[in-house]
């Protein structure tokens, strides 16, 4: 546990090499398998009934004559036992929502599932649909958090006295610095609710296969073997009776990393009817029913002194949850964070925080890549460059003076986080001289021929990943992670199957695990077979989130395929008659002097010879499940600078991005090709949540949007090219040092955008706070000015 | 988001189109290029029991010099348009504004004669060719008609067109050689609806003097003379000339019509 390793030189095709994706020859040829490719003999397609209200109480379901048989509502599912989602923190005071998969006589968000149908084809399924009539007696709608939890507000679940899932207070002991810091600023901040929009949406195909007698579900997620338990909790199925299966899953950000409603909808019927059944999520649904990510609400306030050195923090925050609280995370997992990890990468003493993860008449929160960070970043970073502007400093200058030293690491912040390793500091000076900071001072000096103004903006931080047992139970997360368990098995032919219990949808886990296992075994990547995503196949694993994959799984295959090498060297050793001790395994062999055996030949031996074994042969052959934890269960810390310029036009209010610099750490890269991809595509996501990404409610909970022409996210013509500058200091607490990077990204851009818009409005006296910076957004700031002056 | 069921047919002659669009018996619709129609139908806006497709009629797909004026059929696709076989008489208006419709895998598909059917104020042709004085010439069972730009666009999604009638053709006439023409959009990202267009155009030798402010929740407003050329493209003047629209109210999109229009004149008098 915990070992290790200076390997890696990034030679070959171990740890550290940019070796290509073997998963790509099947994905870049358009041969994967996802849901939507899936053919079943009999195979219905269902549509679901949604609620085109915020808030109502159900007075009737009418199903015209001929299609009875053909739909199921809510009595259906509970008169065949079905249970509806309950996820409940384990924080004192949370209040619990239970969640049916089809509205129970009320529903509480525009595009809650009301009624299933079952057609030959989806577009059949949507006729019968279209023929099924509701009648909703409206209610009155939670459409803002902030009106929510004022007196009065109307009730979203009736049996709460408010809306709030949960409050929360973290730190304390401010008043004094309050009193007496010199330097005070405070900000209103937000960030606005968004879709993940991942390439594929969500899909399931469910059928009973009557075989092995299990219900078996293939099904678009990052969490097979939490989707088996959800499912077993709700349908109240053993375990053992479940089978779910990921396939080529096209992203997921978060959005695939929960329990759906649907899910459960569809095993049910796929059991009642005896027939496999599919459900694809279509882009309109997404979009109005899956709006559910990063609303923030800060009310924050730095406290300094007149070097721009933080001497406290303290802030009020508002998470908007949506509905319900959604089956693994919670609804209170964001707000949690939130208190936890706002005071970012700095070292300061004094810290207030209150949180409060309020229920409304929208969506449920989901988790997205980075989670709370982004928003936290967000707020966090525009107060440094807030600070910078009241001691009259430069942003840069005033990060490094509170960032935490990297002779203090291994350090315990504020907040009693273990920053494990590396040196912040230096991420910002690289950051400042790769963006070439002094040039675009000279620029914004000498004025731009076409009238725009040049910004230049700075954001840090550190991203606690592959988060510990402690952390998660600290947050109160109804599923706490523990050892992460790989098998790795030889095959008779010398070579390795590996099976990890988390699931590759983009990380390129195929690849990495396969370097890591070659970095120990020595046998080539092209004999190593992944098999993840299928309870039936794998260990049992909280699934992929949390920048954990490599680090807890990586890890548990590193262990296990050590245990194995051990066994092969073992066995080489005997058979090339020479002592235990004086073999290696070296490049896929064992090696004793000049005598060398294969891999290939002692699996053989294993397997078809085994009366050439030695006598005290380890029993457990060439299968091994090894579980892996990181020597700390912290979780491991990467972390980043991200520098960007941009050119603001203040008479239409757009931006324009012109560099952007990411100077990140993630310890050890297994594959830096792939970290790289990671960051584009976390940067490109970073960019939607800060200039594009909004998902717009009016007062009476409607969402605004439901089409991409309405919701904009970055296309190629908005994303930057990305300049990455990687540093790399190993985690002292994990195999080969490697640290979570999956997240961290998307976790920065808005944060730094910002802080670069505001320097370019600088010459105009005006700000903005909130995400998405839009046109609108900018030129009201700037009419604001105007009006006041 | 699945389209209803519908039939399809696809004539090879504009004669066997108008005769489907004419019945009545059936819900019916004419498509091109199904760039905007196509979503519609998906998202169940639009459910005809009838889908006629016209990109199969030759004479709707050429383009011809007709003396002083170029006639594009209607199903001309924005992609030729931006590729350029064809003796433009524009100055470069037609492949330029062509490049800057969308994306290409849009404009591989879309036309047009779609494009001015749809009548979205924020669409390209909608905007240029009322700047560039084109007429439209309408098909139907009855007959030919041809209506000037200014009198076939009539508000957002409102055209001219009868019932049973499609545009066949578009007329644009040549401009003369010190023509000068300005385009400019304010879009959120490549490709994206315009929130205000800007269309200008210069010819002395035919004594045209033409803004047009597009993309204004109407249809594509017109401004001839020399006053906004010289110096009068303010917020006051854009207030008056788009009265009536809800962009002459709000002061952002005020602005924004105005610096749209202005960066349009600012191409022509460079």
């Amino acid at each position: 546990m915990g070992e290790v390793s200076t390997a890696g030189s990034g030679a070959g095709s171990g740890v550290g090499a940019r070796v290509r994706r073997k998963e790509d020859d099947r994905l870049l040829r358009g041969r994967g398998r996802f849901v939507g490719d899936i053919a079943l003999v009999g195979m219905k397609e269902l549509a679901f009934v949604r609620s085109p209200v915020a808030h109502a109480t159900i007075t009737g379901i009418e199903i015209p004559e001929e299609h009875r048989g053909a739909v199921f509502t809510w009595a259906d599912l509970a008169a065949g036992g079905v249970k509806p989602i309950r996820a409940v923190s384990g924080l004192p005071g949370f209040k619990v929502s239970e969640q049916p998969a089809l509205a129970d006589g009320k529903v509480r968000f525009v595009g809650e599932p009301v009624a299933v149908c079952v057609a030959a084809t989806r577009a059949e399924a949507e006729d019968i649909a279209a023929s099924v009539f509701v009648d909703y007696a409206e209610l009155p709608v939670n459409s803002d958090m902030l009106e929510a939890v004022t007196p009065g507000a109307p009730k979203v679940h009736d049996h709460w006295p408010d809306n709030v899932f949960l409050e929360t207070n973290v730190g304390g002991n401010i008043a004094e610095i309050a009193a007496t810091a010199p330097v005070k600023v405070s900000r209103t901040i937000r960030t606005a609710r968004q879709c993940m929009v991942p390439l594929e949406g969500k899909g399931v195909v469910a059928h009973w296969d009557r075989h092995v007698e299990q219900l078996v579900l293939t099904t678009s997620t990052q969490m097979p073997h939490i989707v088996r338990a959800g499912l077993s909790e709700c349908l109240d199925l053993d375990q053992g009776l479940i089978r779910v299966v990921a396939p080529d899953v096209g992203g997921g950000f978060g959005w695939k990393g929960l329990l759906q409603p649907e899910e459960i909808v569809a095993a049910w019927i796929a059991m009642r009817l005896d027939r496999p059944v599919r459900w694809t999520e279509d882009r309109r649904e997404h979009l109005v029913a899956a709006a559910n990510a990063r609303e923030h609400h800060y009310e924050i306030t730095a406290y300094a002194d007149a070097r721009g050195r933080l001497l406290g923090i303290e802030a009020d925050a508002w998470v908007d949850a949506g509905a319900y609280s959604v089956y693994p995370f919670s609804a209170c997992l964001e707000a949690a964070q939130v208190g936890s990890i706002l005071p970012g990468p700095y070292d300061f003493a004094h810290y207030r925080c209150r949180t409060f993860s309020v229920c409304t008449n929208k969506p449920p929160i989901v988790p997205y890549r980075g989670v709370a960070r982004t928003g936290v970043c967000f707020a966090m970073e525009q107060m440094i460059d807030a600070v910078a502007d009241a001691v009259g400093r430069e942003p840069w200058q005033v990060r490094l003076e509170n960032l935490v030293p990297p002779e203090k690491m291994p350090f315990d912040n504020v907040t009693r986080k273990h920053f494990d390793s590396g040196d912040y500091p230096e991420s910002v000076r690289r950051a400042v001289a790769a963006i070439e900071l002094e040039g675009w001072r000279a620029r914004q000096k000498a004025g731009e021929p076409d009238g725009r103004l040049i910004g230049v903006g700075f954001a840090t931080y550190c991203e606690q990943s592959a988060h510990g047992t402690a952390v998660y139970h600290g947050w109160g997360i109804p599923m706490v992670p523990g050892h992460e368990q790989a098998q790795a098995r030889i095959t008779p032919d010398g070579g390795l199957e590996l099976r990890v219990g988390v699931q590759s949808h983009g990380q390129s886990m195929e690849t990495t695990f396969a370097q890591v296992a070659h970095e120990v075994l020595g046998i080539p990547l092209e004999k190593i077979k992944l098999v993840h995503g299928d309870t039936g196949l794998t260990p049992y694993s909280t699934g992929t989130w949390g920048s954990r994959s490599m680090v807890m799984a990586g890890g548990a295959v590193a262990t296990a395929c050590r245990t194995l090498a051990e066994r092969l060297r073992k066995i080489g050793a005997h058979l090339m008659q020479a002592g235990p001790d004086g073999a290696v395994l070296e490049g896929g062999s064992v090696k004793a002097g000049a005598a060398a055996v294969t891999i290939r030949e002692i699996a053989h031996t294993w397997y078809r010879a085994p009366q050439l074994l030695p006598a005290d042969v380890d029993r457990g052959g060439l299968e091994v499940t090894a579980g892996y934890k990181p020597g700390s269960d912290h979780g491991t810390f990467s972390y980043a600078t991200h520098a960007v310029a941009v050119a603001v036009d203040p008479e239409i209010g757009q931006v324009e991005i012109l560099d952007y610099v990411v100077v990140e750490d993630a310890g050890t890269m297994v594959n830096p090709m792939v970290v790289d991809g990671q960051i584009y595509g976390g940067v490109a996501q970073g960019v939607g949540t800060a200039l594009y990404e909004r998902m717009p409610y009016d007062a009476e909970g409607q969402p605004l949007a439901s089409t991409f022409a309405d919701y904009l996210i970055p296309g190629f013509t908005e994303v930057p090219h990305v300049r990455i500058i990687h540093m790399l200091t190993p985690s002292p607490y994990t195999e080969f040092g490697v640290k979570g990077i999956g997240e961290g990204g998307a976790i920065a851009p808005p944060a730094a955008i910002c802080n670069a818009i505001n320097d370019a409005l600088k010459p105009l006296g005006v700000i903005v706070t909130n995400a998405p910076m839009t046109p609108e957004v900018i030129l009201s700031a700037i009419a604001g000015k105007r009006g006041a002056a | 988001m699945k389209a209803v069921d519908f039939d399809y047919a696809q004539p090879a002659t504009l004669d066997a189109a108008l005769e489907l669009l004419s019945r009545e018996d059936v819900m019916v619709r004419p498509v091109a290029g199904s760039q905007s129609l196509g979503p519609m139908l998906n998202l169940r806006l639009a459910q005809p029991e009838l889908l006629v497709d016209i990109t199969r009629i030759a004479e709707l797909r050429t383009i011809r010099r007709e003396g002083d004026r170029l006639v594009i059929g209607a199903c001309v696709t924005h992609a030729r348009l931006e590729d350029g076989d064809y003796p433009d008489v524009t100055r470069g208006v037609l492949p330029s504004v062509a490049a800057v419709i969308a994306y290409r895998a849009v404009r591989n598909r879309g036309t047009i004669g779609g494009s001015l059917a749809h009548a979205d104020p924020a669409a390209d042709w909608v905007n240029v060719l009322t700047a560039l004085g084109a007429d439209v010439v309408i098909a139907g069972t009855g007959g030919r008609r041809s209506v000037p730009m200014t009198d076939f666009i009539l508000g957002v999604f409102e055209t001219a067109l009868q019932p049973g009638e499609i545009v066949a053709e578009i007329h644009v006439p040549a401009l003369s050689d010190r023509a000068r023409w300005g385009y400019y959009k304010v879009c959120r990202k490549t490709g994206e609806f315009s929130h205000a267009t800007g269309a200008v155009l210069i010819d002395p030798a035919r004594g045209v003097q033409r803004c047009v402010a597009g993309a204004t929740s109407g249809k594509p407003v017109v401004i001839d003379g020399p006053a906004l050329f010289a110096g009068g493209c303010t917020e006051a003047a854009m207030a008056a000339h788009l009265a009536g629209s809800p962009a002459a109210d709000d002061p952002i999109a005020l602005r924004t019509h105005t610096v749209a229009l202005k960066r349009a004149i600012a191409q022509v008098m460079s």
